[in-house]
């Protein structure tokens, strides 16, 4: 990694992240969080910040397909690395299946959780596509959410396992 | 669903208006804005719990590159607010003491986030440190540290009612029992946290905010910095949640608004998680004793109810806590003779406010515990004892609410049935109990909070230039729950218009009429009846054009979902679009208004509008737990929440808003609890300590309603709260079911595993001693 040094002699690292398929190249601290690179500097802002400390999960992206808080990931540990945030699930217009989901299972209130939760739910899906109930909580314990009790969003996850099933259990 | 047929766009499960947006992540809320030339802002608090200010140094931190402005209480108004009018008593930044581990001393803009943090640490507050009171039985003894020269003793709120003679019923009453139960501090914790910025150009401040009211933003910000209400907006980007704690100023308007004058550039200001805390405005913590006379029947002759409440340092909305705490007991059973007593005290602790379900749950904690042991003592069933005093339609409170529809009876039966209570009573394995309480709340405020004659809601719809779209415009706020979704569900039905159609601007005091916003479970109703007189409105001019258009009778003339037709002759139709086109070129905008205004309500005496309203909702919960002797752990199996809440608007909306209370009944009841070191500061300052239920940490939930025959009158198209009154029953019904599994009662909140636990140890050793 390219380092440079400021006239205070603190350190900036040139870095460059793949987030939604796109190459991203940016000059960072050490302590630059990877949640603050794609709020700030990128304008990604569908990925939320409600606690900072690792505890609410709205912060969840996807960092090489695995769910990571972002706000726990220094930027400089992504470099090199795919991020998928909210902003790239989808294909244009059209939504991914676990975004349907949520919309028809209502399974959001306020939505600041949503985008977190919704990517925890992809992380899950991606490598099982058809959860139990107790998957599906294990897969979003780390994302609280105050609205809605959980209840749809469960519900939403488990339909998308239903679906790739191809009918009703 | 029972009003399925009868209405063509509400009483269905419509998506969200907001839900697309909501997935896709390109909904904005306060934090996600960047308004250009931006500076950012945060507030410096203080260390100590009561300390006097002796001097505030801001030099080194203004000479720091990069800082725009330094301010304190020097550089602000000096006149006190507060959210309630009755008690003004707080100031933009503290004058000459501190009151609490967090209260505001000054604030800095500059550039960057790092550069902020940097500034705040090298102001220098020099403190003379004073004894402080964290407990508010202490603070009202004699002797202890005075927190406000105003409020001598550290009386916030004293009340005393009397309704009927309590002592006349104790005396013929065939068993008096008296209980005491302590709650506990809890938080909203909403998952978006507190952020406000601030413009401030040619005079008029623009305010972007994450505020459950934006009319007592903008009223409260005029107030106190003498300006118009006219040249201030208040605007509401999509919002993360509120339950209470985002009615009221949070400093960050007042601190940012002063910053914005100051350096004529926009400033963000936000909280982080534990500064959120530290604001607080959450649940009091009550200390209550209950005492209830019943005839040998098991019929309440009188209830005294004698509180205390721990305030926190300021008075936020405690004044109206207070009141609730005692006001709503007697909604959910019929007697004549109620007495409250309660004193809301000051201590060294953040201030305390409105939560979901404002004042009661606690209370109704105590109470249906309460309730319990007596039917314990007289041998009774409990269910059996509520349904002999349940309250019945048509009939006024001691404290002179009156009721309207009232489906209570109907809400136990039902929870009896779904949850085979009897069955379970009398069969479940040692270690499993099932439990019940109920509850009742308000569909919104009888009152505003200040004193005014403003309706409580208006609304305006305007018919798009074409016909084909139409929108609703509206003070009202969606905090998460719904409430763009079910009004405009409300303006299309009332319009005779499709839903899908509907577009919202919501909340924004320059663009949208005048509402108090989401609080007191109040939009669906009052917001409601101004959304719906306006859609009639516009309904009546689009059917005026279609007669002239179709040279018909206009009384010969339906509308509906967007097609207009001769009733007697149906093959005549017109679409709704064409025809609001053609008043358009006619007339002009095509637009309705509305609005709304409670009767007068409540009776006469001192406190009589707390807790009055329109109409109010009952709700009964029944839930089955699972004990494990050994460590006192809690597996909540199951709850059942039927609810009396009016007719449905949006079926999915609703259920949600009951998961969504109940998920909040559920983590006080068990595990949330602010707490605080012996200095007062706070020990569990974010989330993961606080103990926020997880996925894995919900029980099954059932959620069902009960319909009246007679819809409530007052609510348009009679419809009733829905968004707080499932907070209500938990902890009471947790505690009865924890009782019945084991044989214990845990006497304060949360019932935690440990409490349990405790419970069980003295049981076995006083068995062990017999």
């Amino acid at each position: 990694m390219q380092a440079i040094q400021d006239k205070e002699g603190v350190k900036r690292y040139l870095i460059t992240l793949y987030v939604n398929g796109d190459p991203y190249t940016k000059v960072v601290k050490a302590n630059t969080l990877l949640v603050n690179v794609l709020r700030d500097e990128l304008d990604l802002t569908g990925t939320k910040k409600g606690c900072e400390l690792g505890d609410c999960g709205s912060c969840t992206v996807l960092l090489d397909g695995k769910p990571v808080n972002s706000c726990l990931v220094l930027a400089v540990e992504a470099d090199g690395r795919e991020v998928l945030t909210i902003e790239g699930l989808g294909e244009n217009e059209k939504l991914d299946p676990i975004q349907e989901a949520f919309i028809a299972n209502a399974a959001l209130q306020c939505g600041y959780c949503t985008a977190g939760m919704i990517m925890s739910a992809k992380a899950l899906l991606n490598s099982n596509p058809n959860p139990t109930e107790q998957e599906a909580r294990e897969a979003i314990a780390g994302n609280l959410c105050r609205c809605t009790g959980y209840v749809n969003i469960v519900k939403a996850i488990l339909s998308c396992g239903r679906q790739s099933k191809g009918g009703d259990e | 669903m029972m009003t399925e047929g009868k209405f063509s766009v509400i009483g269905k499960s419509k998506p969200r208006i907001d839900g697309r947006v909501k997935v896709t992540g390109q909904a904005k809320y306060t934090g996600d804005l960047k308004l250009s030339n931006m500076l950012v802002g945060k507030i410096l608090t203080s260390p100590y719990a009561h300390a006097r200010i002796l001097n505030i140094d801001t030099s080194a931190a203004e000479k720091l590159p990069g800082v725009k402005a330094v301010i304190t209480h020097k550089d602000v108004p000096s006149l006190k607010y507060g959210i309630s009018p009755a008690r003004w008593d707080e100031n933009i930044f503290c004058i000459d003491k501190v009151l609490f581990v967090g209260d505001k001393v000054a604030a800095v803009a500059a550039i960057d986030e790092e550069t902020v943090y940097k500034a705040l640490a090298l102001i220098k507050v020099d403190y003379e440190i004073l004894p402080a009171v964290f407990d508010p039985i202490e603070a009202l003894q004699e002797g202890a540290p005075l927190l406000h020269e105003e409020y001598a003793g550290n009386v916030n709120t004293e009340i005393h009612q009397n309704f009927g003679d309590v002592e006349k019923a104790f005396a013929e009453a065939y068993y008096v029992r008296n209980d005491t139960f302590v709650g506990q501090r809890t938080y909203q914790c909403p998952i978006e946290p507190h952020s406000a910025i601030s413009v401030w150009e040619g005079g008029k401040l623009t305010v972007y905010s994450s505020t459950q009211s934006p009319h007592y933003f903008q009223y409260y910000i005029a107030r106190q910095f003498d300006l118009k209400m006219g040249d201030v907006r208040v605007i509401k980007p999509h919002m993360g949640g509120g339950f209470g704690g985002k009615l009221e100023p949070t400093g960050l308007e007042f601190a940012g608004a002063a910053l914005a004058m100051r350096t004529g550039r926009p400033v963000k200001m936000f909280y982080d998680r534990h500064e959120m805390f530290a604001h607080n405005r959450g649940r009091h913590k009550q200390f209550m004793k209950v005492t209830t006379g019943v005839d040998k029947n098991g019929k309440i002759l009188g209830v005294h109810a004698d509180f205390i409440m721990d305030g926190g340092a300021y008075t936020s909305l405690g004044v109206a806590t207070a009141y609730y705490a005692g006001a709503m007991l007697p909604l959910t059973y019929e007697y004549e003779n109620y007495k409250f007593d309660m004193i809301r005290a000051y201590t060294n602790l953040p201030a305390c406010g409105a939560q979901r379900g404002h004042g009661h749950p606690q209370p109704r904690y105590a109470y249906e515990s309460h309730l319990d042991m007596i039917a314990k003592d007289l041998g009774m069933d409990p269910l059996e004892l509520r349904l002999i005093n349940t309250r019945k339609r048509n009939t006024v409170t001691p404290n002179d609410f009156r009721v309207n529809s009232c489906e209570l009876e109907a809400c136990l039966i039902k929870a009896k049935e779904i949850s085979g209570w009897e069955e379970k009573r009398k069969n479940l394995p040692s270690g499993k109990g099932i439990g019940l309480a109920v509850g009742s709340f308000v569909s919104g405020a009888g009152y505003p909070i200040y004193r005014t004659d403003l309706p409580q809601a208006s609304a305006m719809i305007k018919v798009n230039e074409d016909g084909t779209s139409a929108t609703l415009y509206t003070g009202a706020v969606d905090i998460g729950q719904g409430s763009d979704t079910v009004l405009c569900q409300m303006a299309a039905e009332a319009m005779g218009f499709t839903y899908e159609q509907m577009k919202i601007v919501s909340a924004d005091t320059e663009t949208t009429p005048h509402d108090f916003g989401a609080y007191a479970s109040r939009q669906t109703l009052m917001s409601g009846a101004a959304v719906k007189q306006a859609g009639e409105e516009v309904n009546k001019q689009v059917i005026e054009m279609a007669s002239i258009m179709l040279r018909t009778d206009y009384r010969d003339l339906e509308c509906c979902e967007g097609v207009i037709w001769r009733k007697t002759d149906p093959s005549v139709t017109i679409t709704f679009a064409a025809v609001a086109r053609e008043f358009f070129v006619r007339k002009g905008p095509l637009v309705g208004k509305g609005s709304y205004t409670p009767p007068k309500l409540g009776g006469k005496f001192k406190g009589a509008p707390v807790g009055t309203s329109p109409a109010y909702s009952f709700c009964a919960q029944i839930s089955q737990v699972d004990i494990d002797e050994e460590t006192g752990e809690i597996k909540v199996e199951h709850v059942w929440d039927v609810h009396d809440c009016g007719t449905v608007i949006n079926p999915a909306l609703l259920h949600g808003q009951v998961h969504g209370a109940l998920f909040m009944g559920v983590g006080e009841a068990v595990w949330e609890e602010v707490v605080f070191d012996d200095k007062g500061k706070i020990l569990n300052a974010n989330l993961g300590e606080y103990r926020l239920p997880t996925a894995l940490d919900m029980p099954g939930i059932t959620s069902e309603l009960v319909f009246s025959a007679e819809p409530e009158p007052a609510g348009p198209w009679g419809v009733k709260e829905v968004g707080e009154g499932s907070t209500i029953p938990t902890m009471g019904c947790y505690s009865n079911a924890i009782y019945d599994a084991m044989g214990v009662r845990v006497y304060s909140l949360p019932l935690s595993y440990e409490k349990v636990w405790r419970a069980l140890k003295e049981k076995r050793e006083q068995e062990q001693q017999k």
